[in-house]
C-alpha cells in the first residue's frame, strides 16, 4: 500500500488518531488468537446448555463456583473507570484527562461480561425471564438485577456523552465509517451552546454515576451477608467489597494503560506521572483493604464461634492456605514493598503491583465464595472443589471477550479524549492557575 | 391452621435407612450413578447424618435421619428470586419445578443443607423407569429440589376428609419415611393439636430442635437423650 496522505496529520494529536487508521499485523494476531479462546468458550458453554450444570465442579454442599466467583470479580474491575473517572473530574484532578477515557471503557466492556456470569451460572437460563415475569424484589438477586442493570446504563451514557466531541471530529475528517460516526455524533459542530449543555450533561451523569457505582457492590456483597451462613452474615462486606472492587479496578486501569501505551506508543501523553499518581492511589487502597480484611478475621477469629472458626481456620492453614496466603502476598505485601519505595516504584513495578493486585482480588473473590459453601453448619461430608474445564474454558472466554472488546473499542474510537486534551492545553492551564490563586490569601497590592 | 410437624427420636433410630429409601421411590428422587455420588452429586431429600463422638476405641457412632426443616420462618424462600420456593398455606416450605431457574440461591441460604440440584438430566435404571409414583412429578434437569414433607399426600388425605365432610384424624396424613419406620422413630402430625402424638413428642424432656438459636423456627424435633 502506498503512503497516502491521511486526513488527520496536520493534527496536534496524530498519535490518538492513528490506531484508528492504522492496523498492524500484530492486532490480527492478537484478534486470532482471542477469537479462538472465545469460539472454545462458546463451545464449552453450548455443552453446558445441553447437559446442565453436571458439566462444572460444583456440586453438594459448594454449589456456587467459578461462575459466581468471576461475576464478582469482574463486576469488581468494572469500578475502574466510572467511578474513578467519575471522582477525579468532580475533584477537577487535571491529570486525569488521558486516563478518563480508558477508564470507563474497562466499565463498560467487564460490566457487559460479569452481568453474564449470573445466567450461565443459572441452571435454567431457558426461564431468565422468569426473573420479570415473576421476580420477587424482596431477593438479594433482583436487587442486583436492578442496580447491575441501572449502573450498566449509566456508564454506558457516560462513556458516550463524553466521546461525542471526538466522534464529531472523526466524522469531519472522513474515511472510514462515516456513517456511524455522522450518526453517533449527534450533530455536534462544536458550538458554545452544545459545549456548554455537553459540560451540563458530563456533570450531571459524573455524580449520578457515583452513588450507583457504589450501590452495585454493595448489593453484590449483599447476596452474601444477607444469607446465615458463617463467614459471609458480616456487616462489613458491603463497603469491603466496594473497597476491593475499587482496588482491583485500578489495578486493571494501570495494566490497560501500560499495554495500550506500549502498543499505541502514547507515551506523551500517558506520562510516568499518571503511573506514579495512580499507584499511589493503589497502594491507599491496599492499606484499607488490609485494614478491612484485619477487621472482619480479627472478629472472627476473637468471637470463636465453632461454625465460624471452622471456615477460618479453613482459610489459614485448611485446603485454602495457599490461596489466602498468597491473597495477603499479592494484595498487600507486594503492593506495600513495590509502591511504598521509591526505588521499585518503576513502570515494571508498578506493572508488576497490579498484575499481582488483580490476582489477589480473585483470590479473594475465590476464597470468600467457596470455604463457606464447603463448611456446612450440618455435619455432612466436607465437600472439595475442582472447576473443570468448562469453568476454566468461560473465565478464559470471559478475559478475552474484555480483551477483544477493549481491542475493537480502540479501532473505532480513540483511546484518550482528543477534546480533553485539547481543553487542558488552552483552559486547564489558565484555570488552574486561577484555582491556586482562590485557594492563597491574597497578597497586598492585588484584589 | 395445622402446623404439620415432625418428630424423630433419635433413641429409637437404629439408623437402618428404610426412611430414605421410603422417600426416594414415593418422590421419584432420582437414583445418581456411582462416579457422581462420589463428586457429592447424591440426591437425597432425605439424608442421614453419621456423627462420630469420641476417638477409637471409646468411639460413639450417631445416625441423624435429616429431612427437610420446613421452617416456619424459612431463610431459603427469602431469597428466592422468582419465588420458586414458598411457604404454602399449610406452612409448609414449597418448590415450584417449572418456575425455578436454577440459581442455587436457596441452597446456599439454607443453614441445613437440605436441598439438592439437578446437575444432570435425571436418568432412572432399568425397570425403576415404569413404576413412578404418579402423584408427584417428575423434576427436570438444573432445578432445585427437597423433601416436601410428603405434600401430595396431604392433599390426598384432606379431599377425602372434605368428601366424608370431616377434619381429618391424627396420623392419617404421613410422609413415606414416618409411614415405613421400622422403629417407629417418626412421628408426624399436626402440632396444634394437643391431641396428637407429636405434640405429646414435642413436649418430651429429649426434645429440641437444630440450631433453633437462628430463629428459621424450624418444624423438625429431634428426641434424644444424648445431646
Amino acid at each position: 500500500m502506498t503512503e497516502k496522505h491521511l486526513p488527520y496529520e496536520h493534527e496536534l494529536d496524530a498519535t490518538l488518531y492513528k490506531p484508528i487508521y492504522h492496523t498492524g499485523k500484530g492486532y490480527y494476531l492478537t484478534v486470532a488468537v482471542l477469537l479462538a479462546v472465545i469460539v472454545w468458550a462458546l463451545y464449552m458453554f453450548y455443552m453446558q446448555l445441553r447437559t446442565g450444570l453436571g458439566l462444572t465442579g460444583m456440586a453438594q454442599p459448594i454449589s456456587w463456583g467459578f461462575y459466581i466467583v468471576n461475576f464478582v470479580f469482574f463486576i469488581g474491575i468494572s469500578h475502574a473507570g466510572t467511578l474513578i473517572s467519575a471522582i477525579l473530574r468532580l475533584s477537577k484532578a487535571e491529570w486525569r484527562r488521558p486516563i478518563t477515557r480508558m477508564a470507563e471503557v474497562i466499565t463498560a466492556i467487564v460490566l457487559a461480561i460479569g452481568g453474564l456470569h449470573p445466567i450461565i451460572d443459572l441452571g435454567r437460563p431457558d426461564r431468565m425471564l422468569n426473573l420479570l415475569t415473576s421476580g420477587r424484589l424482596q431477593s438479594p438477586l433482583l436487587w442486583d438485577v436492578t442496580s447491575i442493570t441501572a449502573y450498566f446504563t449509566a456508564s454506558t451514557v457516560y462513556l458516550y456523552v463524553p466521546m461525542i466531541p471526538d466522534i464529531a471530529r472523526l466524522r469531519d475528517q472522513g474515511g472510514k465509517m462515516k456513517w456511524l460516526y455522522t450518526f453517533m455524533a449527534w450533530g455536534f459542530t462544536g458550538t458554545e451552546r452544545q459545549k456548554h449543555i455537553l459540560n451540563r450533561a458530563i456533570n450531571i451523569l459524573m455524580v449520578m454515576v457515583i452513588p450507583i457505582a457504589v450501590s452495585v457492590h454493595t448489593v453484590i456483597s449483599y447476596i452474601f451477608s444477607m444469607t446465615l451462613q458463617p463467614g459471609w452474615h458480616s456487616t462489613i462486606f458491603g463497603p469491603y467489597f466496594v473497597v476491593g472492587a475499587i482496588f482491583s479496578g485500578i489495578a486493571a486501569l494501570l495494566i490497560v494503560m501500560i499495554a495500550f501505551r506500549k502498543a499505541f506508543h502514547l507515551e506523551a501523553y500517558l506520562k510516568e506521572i499518571h503511573f506514579k499518581y495512580l499507584s499511589t492511589l493503589m497502594l491507599i487502597m491496599s492499606i484499607i483493604w488490609f485494614y478491612f480484611t484485619f477487621s472482619e478475621y480479627l472478629t472472627g477469629v476473637f468471637g470463636d464461634e465453632p461454625h465460624e472458626m471452622d471456615i477460618i481456620m479453613y482459610k489459614f492453614t485448611g485446603p485454602f492456605a495457599v490461596f489466602f496466603w498468597g491473597m495477603v502476598v499479592c494484595n498487600f505485601v507486594i503492593p506495600m514493598v513495590l509502591l511504598a519505595f521509591k526505588k521499585f516504584k518503576t513502570m515494571t513495578g508498578i506493572l508488576v503491583a497490579s498484575i499481582a493486585v488483580v490476582t489477589g482480588m480473585w483470590l479473594e473473590r475465590l476464597i470468600i465464595v467457596v470455604p463457606s459453601l464447603a463448611n456446612p453448619r450440618m455435619d455432612l461430608p466436607m465437600g472439595i472443589y475442582i472447576p473443570t474445564a468448562t469453568e476454566w474454558a468461560l473465565f478464559a472466554g470471559g478475559i478475552a471477550v474484555f480483551i477483544l472488546g477493549f481491542m475493537l473499542f480502540a479501532k473505532m474510537f480513540p483511546l484518550i479524549s482528543i477534546w480533553e486534551i485539547e481543553e487542558g492545553r488552552k483552559e486547564g492551564l489558565k484555570e488552574v492557575e486561577e484555582r491556586i490563586h482562590s485557594y492563597l490569601p491574597s497578597t497586598p497590592g492585588t484584589t | 391452621m395445622a402446623k404439620w410437624t415432625m418428630a424423630i427420636d433419635l433413641d429409637r433410630c437404629t439408623g437402618c435407612g428404610a426412611c430414605m429409601v421410603a422417600c426416594k421411590t414415593e418422590n421419584n428422587v432420582p437414583i445418581v450413578t456411582p462416579e457422581e455420588a462420589h463428586e457429592g452429586r447424591v440426591m437425597n431429600w432425605m439424608e442421614m447424618i453419621t456423627e462420630y463422638e469420641g476417638d477409637y476405641p471409646n468411639l460413639s457412632v450417631r445416625r441423624m435421619p435429616k429431612p427437610c426443616f420446613h421452617c416456619d420462618n424459612p431463610p431459603c424462600t427469602r431469597v428466592c428470586p422468582v419465588g420458586a420456593t414458598y411457604r404454602n398455606e399449610e406452612g409448609l416450605v414449597a418448590q415450584i419445578y417449572h418456575r425455578c431457574i436454577g440459581c442455587r440461591y436457596c441452597m446456599v441460604a439454607c443453614p441445613f443443607t437440605a436441598k439438592v440440584f439437578n446437575w444432570h438430566e435425571p436418568i432412572w435404571m432399568e425397570g425403576a423407569d415404569t413404576c413412578y409414583n404418579p402423584d408427584v412429578s417428575r423434576r427436570m434437569v438444573g432445578v432445585v429440589e427437597k423433601c416436601s414433607f410428603c405434600a401430595h399426600r396431604l392433599t390426598k388425605v384432606k379431599e377425602e376428609a372434605d368428601g366424608e365432610d370431616r377434619s381429618n384424624n391424627d396420623g392419617e396424613y404421613l410422609p413415606a419415611c414416618a409411614e415405613i419406620c421400622p422403629a417407629d422413630a417418626i412421628t408426624f402430625g399436626d402440632l396444634e393439636d394437643r391431641t396428637s402424638a407429636v405434640y405429646g413428642k414435642s413436649r418430651d424432656y429429649r426434645a429440641h430442635r437444630i440450631m433453633e438459636d437462628l430463629g428459621v423456627e424450624p418444624k423438625v424435633y429431634y428426641l434424644s437423650k444424648r445431646t
